[in-house]
């Protein structure tokens, strides 16, 4: 069983959740000074899918990242929760690369490993909110594709996915090899222990840049960025609501409710 | 890129019609067509959905593809795929619009691969360049921290429109347009991916998407008796539940009631928000309810900034008397 995970380096989101701000001239968002890279959070639900499948059933689990100035102590952190191995695709030209482009990307690094069985995605990446290199890698390799699973495992050589909808869930058994993106529920990425995590800054990792791989990843992008702009913000004023206890503002924020007429 | 022409629409049926994203996504599909001075067209995929045609056709819809097929009574990633690849092959629309639902989301991104072009997702906004007749396609990018506008050389350009973003057209009866029947030619080889079944979580009462008003709890509810309380006021105001990602991911609530760019777009009368911080993706997701209505602990929570009124204090304490005043307040 061999297992490929793909993993996206971006800005923490909840470090840049505010005081994120737009440069429109340069077309650049600036996360505020000092937001630490993070693995992209569904990433790491797809990482947790994957060592859980490999606890169950024995798995080697390779992790593929690809950009530029990769945080190398940040994507080790996956070797020390559970992962065999980690590829970083690391090159100045795999910087700002589209979904069409980073699938490619990400398909050439597949085939260069050329074994595998499942490929774990996350349902979108924190920064572009894209939502689509899963289900790129899946058509590119013609391999099905299941997306924003709450629940992956293994039945009889095939995997079964629990997936989220807008009423409810879906069951859905695919033959492998098969590509799924996890979504949250599946829940977060294990802790590792102090000591994996000092072990996995010394494993060795392998690194490829766009030659090793014979690839023009910016020469494929599909997607022109033309404008960046701030989003429009709801304009409020908050008027707190104030009580001698907690229990008198609950009461005053029912009378201010009701006097607003927002009832 | 010049035989590429017209405006095609994919109008996703829920329950035997057309749910309101299908009709403002046929809203956005008539401004681009006469914008560009070219027809719109939607299609509708399913079984025994032939009878939508006319409703298409008053909603906008000059031409209308029907592919009727029993396989396609549910949504099935590959069946839909491949039924869709076969439509735009041989229509070849430049511009291709899906709703951003759970059907969207999975097809858009898949069809477009298959099609070796991208998608740009949950776009806000859409217009054409006047000068390039392009699509300028309008996404939120870093939870809603930043809009990005895109455009592609490559046709068909395919995006997704986030719901709710305006009221759906008045259907025009008396509008005439062609229907035309495609076969779906499915080879059972295609499907690789099978649907072994689907359960519906519907605690009942008014659905999320649909509330006037909603009461959303976040992590600091701290459990799924908490929430009680919320859905306790809900019932009061006749409202629906809702919650943020971590309410939903520790299972308090079932992942279809949460709310965000990830969850549902609401856009109740008023939002209540009871300790949750107020991300960027949640925010994304609710900021433009009419109202909003904060309880948290914490002064410093953004989700003040986004608020109307505000209490700052332990929810435990604040909502009691909260709801046992509107109780007293409220008729009946
Ligand atoms: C790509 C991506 C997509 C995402 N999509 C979504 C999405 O669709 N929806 C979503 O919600 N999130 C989404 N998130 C997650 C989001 O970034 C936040 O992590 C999440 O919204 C935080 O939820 P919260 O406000 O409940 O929790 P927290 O941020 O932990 O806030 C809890 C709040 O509760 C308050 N509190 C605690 N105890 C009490 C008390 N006793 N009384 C009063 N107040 C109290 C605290 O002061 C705090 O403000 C997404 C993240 C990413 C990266």
């Amino acid at each position: 069983m061999r297992i490929i995970v793909c993993i996206k380096q971006v800005p923490d989101p909840q470090a840049s959740s505010s005081g994120t701000k737009v440069d429109p001239e340069a077309m650049r968002v600036i996360v505020p000074q000092g937001t630490p890279p993070v693995m992209s959070p569904y990433d790491e639900n797809a990482l947790e899918a994957a060592i859980r499948i490999k606890d169950a059933h024995g798995a080697r689990v390779t992790v593929i990242s690809a950009g530029r100035n990769l945080a190398k102590p940040v994507l080790r952190k996956s070797l020390a929760s559970g992962a065999d191995e980690l590829v970083l695709l690391e090159d100045a030209a795999f910087e700002k690369l589209d979904s069409y482009a980073t699938a490619h990307l990400l398909v050439a690094a597949i085939r260069e490993i050329g074994e595998y069985d499942l490929i774990l995605c996350g349902r979108q990446a924190a920064d572009t909110d894209a939502g689509q290199v899963g289900s790129g890698i899946a058509e590119i390799l013609k391999i099905p594709c299941i997306t924003a699973a709450s629940k992956v495992e293994l039945s009889d050589g095939k995997v079964l996915v629990e997936r989220v909808v807008s009423d409810g869930f879906e069951v859905i058994e695919a033959p492998m090899p098969a590509l799924v993106t996890a979504s949250s529920e599946i829940g977060d990425l294990r802790y590792p222990k102090l000591k994996d995590l000092q072990a996995a800054q010394k494993m060795p990792i392998t690194v490829r840049g766009a030659q090793a791989l014979g690839i023009d990843a910016a020469g494929l992008k599909r997607v022109n960025l033309v404008r960046l702009a701030e989003p429009p913000r709801r304009k409020t004023e908050c008027r707190i609501i104030g009580g001698e206890t907690p229990e008198e503002a609950g009461a005053n924020l029912a009378l201010k409710v009701k006097e607003a007429k927002l009832l | 890129m010049a035989e590429y022409k017209g405006v095609m629409t994919y109008c996703e049926i829920a329950e035997g019609s057309l749910p309101s994203i299908s009709r403002e996504v046929a809203g956005f599909g008539r401004k681009l067509a006469d914008d560009l001075g070219e027809e719109l067209c939607a299609v509708l995929v399913g079984s025994d959905v032939g009878n939508l045609a006319q409703d298409a056709i008053g909603l906008g819809a000059d031409t209308v593809y029907v592919v009727d097929d029993p396989l396609l009574k549910e949504y099935q990633t590959d069946a839909y795929l491949s039924v869709m690849e076969k439509v735009v092959r041989k229509m070849m629309p430049r511009i291709l619009i899906l709703g951003q639902t759970s059907v969207g989301r999975d097809l858009a991104p898949m069809l477009a691969f298959r099609l070796d072009t991208t998608a740009t997702l949950d776009c806000v906004g859409l217009a054409i360049d006047p000068g390039t007749k392009l699509l300028l396609q309008t996404k939120p990018v870093f939870g809603g921290n930043a809009q990005a506008t895109f455009t592609s050389d490559f046709c068909p350009q395919i995006v997704t429109v986030r719901d709710k973003l305006m009221p759906p057209p008045e259907p025009d009866a008396s509008k005439q347009g062609e229907v035309i029947t495609l076969d779906a030619g499915l080879d059972p080889a295609a499907i690789r991916a099978s649907l072994l079944k689907r359960v519906t979580e519907n605690e009942g009462g008014v659905r999320l998407e649909d509330a006037s008003i909603i009461v959303s709890g976040g992590r600091g509810i701290g459990s799924a008796e908490g929430f009680d309380q919320l859905q306790e006021l809900a019932a009061l105001l006749k409202g629906a539940v809702g919650a943020s990602r971590p309410a939903c991911d520790n299972r308090w609530l079932a992942p279809n009631r949460q709310v965000g760019i990830t969850g549902k777009i609401v856009n109740p009368d008023l939002y209540i928000a009871i300790a949750l911080s107020g991300s960027i993706q949640h925010l994304s997701g609710c900021a433009q309810s009419k109202s909003i209505i904060a309880i948290n602990k914490d002064p410093e929570a953004p989700i003040f900034n986004y608020a109307d009124f505000g209490v700052v204090g332990d929810w435990k304490k604040v909502l009691p008397a909260f709801r046992d005043k509107l109780k007293e307040l409220l008729p009946g």
